[in-house]
C-alpha cells in the first residue's frame, strides 16, 4: 500500500513588479467576471417585476411562485432525477463491473471492445441520438423513459469504466490474490476487497454520470415523449417560445442546486479517500 | 515425518518461456523449507502453483496426501503472506486478520478470540483499530503473518516477507518467524534471494536456478557439499578450480588446478572415469600460518603448499587474503582475526597453507 505523498509545496515567483501584480489581478477579475456576470445578471433579472429582460423595476418573488405552481416543469424535473438516478446506477454497475472483467481476464474481443467502450464518450451527441432513434423504431421498441435511460447509460458508462481502469492499473495484483487465499470466492474477492479499493474511481464515474444525464438535451430529445420530458427538454421548449423570466427563476434555482451539488461531491470524494 | 507439499514432475510455461522446469520436489509436515535463489528464477512461481494462483502446464501438486492441481486457491489449506503485504486498506488490522475467518463463516465470538489469540502472537495486541496505513512496515508485516496464520493453514507461504524491512528488523524477524514455526509446527515454504537468511533459518535449502531446483539439503549439506557450481558461488564464497587428473590409487587422486596448484582428494569425491572436473573451495577452510610447524597442521593436512600474500583486506574480525602460490594459482582465503597470539599477516608475506581432503569438493560444472 503506497503511503500517500505529501504534495511537494507549489513554487510561486514573488512578483515584485507592480504591472506584473496589476496585470495579474486584472486577468483574475476578468476571467471571474467573464465566468460569472452573465450568472450574477440572471439572478438579478429572475428577482424583477418587469416581463423584459431589459430595465430593473422593482424587487419580486413572483416569477419563482410561477415555476413552483407550473406542473409540468416540476414534472419534468422528477424526470431528471429519476433518469439521472436510474442511469447512474447503470452505469456504475456496468462501468465497474466492465472495467473490473478487461483488467483481470484476458480473452478474445477484449482488445477491440477496450476501443470501442470509448467510442460514446467522443461521438457527437446528435449522431447518437439518431443512430438510438433508428435502433429503437427498428426494435419496434416506444420512446420514453426506457429509451432515454438506455441512451443515457451509453454515454455515461464509459466514463465510469475509464475512472475505474485508471484505478484498477494502480491497484496491487496481490490485493485479490490475498482474498482468494483468504477463502474468498473471487465473486466475494471483488465485492469485499476490490469495490472498497475501487470506491475513489467509483464515486467520480458516478459523479459524472450523473452530470451528464442531468444536464443532456440532444440525445434526450431523440429518444423521449412527451411523458418522459426532461427539465433540459421544457426549457429548451420554453425558450424557443421566447425568453421569459420564469426561465430566469428556473435557471437560478439550477444554479443553486448544482453549487450545493458540487460541494456535496466534494465532501462525497473527500469521505472516499 | 509424513510429506505435506508434494511436487511431482512440476513444469510451467508461460507462452514458449519456461518459469518452473520439471521440479519435484517434498516438504516434510513441520518443516521450514526455503526456496533460494537469484531473482527470476522461478521462485515466486513455484509459490503460486502451490497456493494454486497458477496451475503447472504439466505435473502435478499434492497437499496432505490429496491432490489440489485444479483446486482454486480459496480451496487449498494454504495461507500466503505476500511480498507487498496486501493488507486490505479498507479494513482495520482486526477486519484485516479476521478476513479469512470471516470467509469460513466462523462464529463471530470465538473468530473474535482467535483475532486477538493471532495479534498476541506477533506481538500486535493493541493495534486493532488502526488501519493498514497507519502502520510501519514491519507492523504491517506482522498483521499479513498474522492474518495468515488464524486460518490455521497447513502449510504458510512466505515470498520474500523480510525484503521490504530495515537490516536490523530483519534479522529479529527471522529469529521470531523462526520460533513461530518451532511453536505451531506448521509447515513453512519460505522464498527469500539472500542466502545468509536461508541459512539462518531453514531445516533445508532448496537452491533454485533457472526453473530448476539444483540442489536440495540442509544448511550444512548446501554449504560444505555443494553440488554445483551455482550452489557453491551463490552460497556463501567459493574458489572453483578447473582440475586435471594427474595420479590415481586406491585411496586418492592427485589433481592440477589451474595454474598448476596440485592437490589431493579422496578417490570416492572423484567423479569415476573423469579426467577433469571442477572443485569448489571454501575460502575459510584453508589453514594459512607462517610456520609449517604450526598446529593448525593436523595429519589430515595432505594437501600443504606455500604461497604469498598478494593483498590483504582487513574486515574486522576477520581478514581476507589473495593468495598466489609458488606454482602460480590464485585462491582467496579468509582467516579469523584472532588474539594477539596468533599471526598476523601482510601483503608480500611468504605463508603456508594447509588443506583437508575433505574440504575439497568437486562440483558440477554446467
Ligand atoms: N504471468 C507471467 N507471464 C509471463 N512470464 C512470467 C509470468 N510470471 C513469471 N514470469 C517469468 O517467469 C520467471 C520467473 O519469475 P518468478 O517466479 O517471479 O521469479 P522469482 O520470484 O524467482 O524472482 C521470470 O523470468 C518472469 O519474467
Ligand atoms: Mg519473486
Amino acid at each position: 500500500m503506497p503511503a500517500p505523498l505529501t504534495a511537494a509545496p507549489r513554487r510561486r515567483f514573488p512578483s515584485g513588479i507592480r504591472l506584473v501584480d496589476y496585470t495579474l489581478t486584472g486577468w483574475t477579475a476578468l476571467v471571474m467576471g467573464f465566468l460569472y456576470l452573465p450568472i450574477i445578471v440572471l439572478v438579478a433579472y429572475s428577482f424583477n417585476r418587469s416581463r423584459l429582460n431589459i430595465v430593473l423595476e422593482s424587487f419580486t418573488f413572483a416569477w419563482y411562485q410561477r415555476v413552483w405552481e407550473n406542473g409540468p416543469l416540476l414534472r419534468a424535473a422528477q424526470n431528471s432525477l429519476l433518469i439521472a438516478t436510474v442511469s447512474t446506477v447503470l452505469s456504475v454497475l456496468l462501468g465497474t463491473g466492465g472495467a473490473w472483467l478487461l483488467h483481470r481476464y484476458r480473452y478474445r474481443g477484449a482488445r477491440s471492445l477496450q476501443t470501442l467502450v470509448a467510442v460514446p464518450m467522443v461521438m457527437p451527441e446528435i449522431l447518437m441520438g439518431i443512430s438510438l432513434l433508428i435502433l429503437f423504431a427498428t426494435a419496434g421498441m416506444g420512446l420514453g423513459f426506457t429509451a432515454v435511460i438506455i441512451g443515457h447509460v451509453t454515454f455515461s458508462f464509459p466514463f465510469v469504466l475509464v475512472a475505474v481502469q485508471a484505478r484498477l492499473k494502480g491497484l496491487d495484483p496481490a490485493m485479490e490474490e490475498a482474498a482468494l487465499d483468504l477463502g474468498a470466492t473471487p465473486l466475494q474477492a471483488f465485492m469485499l476487497v476490490i469495490v472498497p479499493c475501487l470506491r475513489p474511481a467509483i464515486v467520480a464515474g458516478a459523479l459524472m454520470a450523473f452530470t451528464l444525464s442531468w444536464d443532456e438535451l440532444i440525445v434526450t430529445f431523440f429518444t423521449t415523449n412527451a411523458a418522459s420530458a426532461t427539465l433540459p427538454i421544457r426549457v429548451f421548449g420554453m425558450a424557443k417560445v421566447g425568453l421569459n423570466p420564469m426561465l430566469n427563476a428556473l435557471s437560478a434555482i439550477f444554479i443553486v442546486a448544482t453549487a450545493a451539488f458540487v460541494l456535496f461531491s466534494n465532501y462525497l470524494k473527500k469521505l472516499s479517500r | 515425518m509424513s510429506t505435506m507439499v508434494d511436487l511431482r514432475a512440476v513444469t510451467k510455461r508461460f507462452g514458449s518461456f519456461t518459469a518452473v522446469n520439471d521440479v519435484s520436489l517434498e516438504i516434510a509436515e513441520g518443516e521450514f523449507l526455503t526456496l533460494l535463489g537469484p531473482s527470476g528464477c522461478g521462485k515466486t512461481t513455484l509459490l503460486r502453483l502451490i497456493a494454486g494462483f497458477d496451475t503447472p502446464t504439466e505435473g502435478s501438486v499434492w497437499i496432505g496426501g490429496e491432490d489440489v492441481t485444479h483446486l482454486p486457491p480459496y480451496r487449498r489449506p494454504v495461507n500466503q503472506v505476500f511480498q507487498s503485504y496486501a493488507l486490505f486498506p479498507h479494513l482495520t488490522v482486526a477486519e484485516n486478520v479476521g478476513f479469512g475467518l470471516r470467509m469460513q463463516h466462523i462464529d463471530k465470538t470465538e473468530a473474535a478470540a482467535r483475532v486477538t489469540e493471532a495479534l498476541a502472537l506477533v506481538s500486535l495486541t493493541g493495534l486493532d483499530a488502526r488501519k493498514p496505513h497507519q502502520l510501519s512496515g514491519g507492523q504491517r508485516q506482522r498483521v499479513a503473518l498474522a492474518r495468515a496464520l488464524v486460518c490455521r493453514p497447513k502449510v504458510l507461504l512466505l515470498d520474500e516477507p523480510l525484503s521490504a524491512l530495515d537490516a536490523k528488523l530483519r534479522r529479529s524477524m527471522q529469529l521470531e518467524l523462526k520460533r513461530l514455526q518451532r511453536q505451531l509446527g506448521i509447515t513453512f515454504v519460505f522464498v527469500t534471494h539472500d542466502q545468509e537468511e536461508a541459512l539462518t533459518m531453514s531445516d533445508r535449502i532448496a537452491i533454485v536456478n533457472g526453473g530448476r531446483i539444483e540442489q536440495l539439503g540442509t544448511a550444512h549439506e548446501i554449504y560444505h557439499r555443494p553440488a554445483t557450481r551455482f550452489a557453491a558461488d551463490f552460497v556463501g564464497q567459493a574458489n572453483l578450480l578447473e582440475a586435471q587428473l594427474l595420479l590415481q590409487d586406491s585411496e586418492c587422486v592427485r589433481v592440477a588446478v589451474t595454474g598448476g596448484l596440485e592437490l589431493t582428494l579422496p578417490l570416492a569425491a572423484w567423479p569415476a572415469g573423469a579426467t577433469v572436473a571442477l572443485i569448489a573451495m571454501r575460502p575459510e577452510k584453508v589453514h594459512v600460518s607462517k610456520s609449517r610447524s604450526s598446529t593448525a597442521f593436523a595429519p589430515g593436512a595432505a594437501n600443504i603448499f606455500q604461497a604469498r600474500i598478494e593483498e590483504e583486506i582487513f574486515q574486522g574480525a576477520t581478514d581476507h587474503l589473495i593468495l598466489v602460490t609458488a606454482a602460480g594459482t590464485r585462491l582467496g582465503v579468509v582467516v579469523a582475526n584472532e588474539s594477539a597470539l596468533g599471526d598476523i599477516f601482510h601483503a608480500g608475506d611468504l605463508v603456508y597453507c594447509g588443506l583437508h581432503t575433505d574440504d575439497l569438493v568437486v562440483v558440477k560444472a554446467e
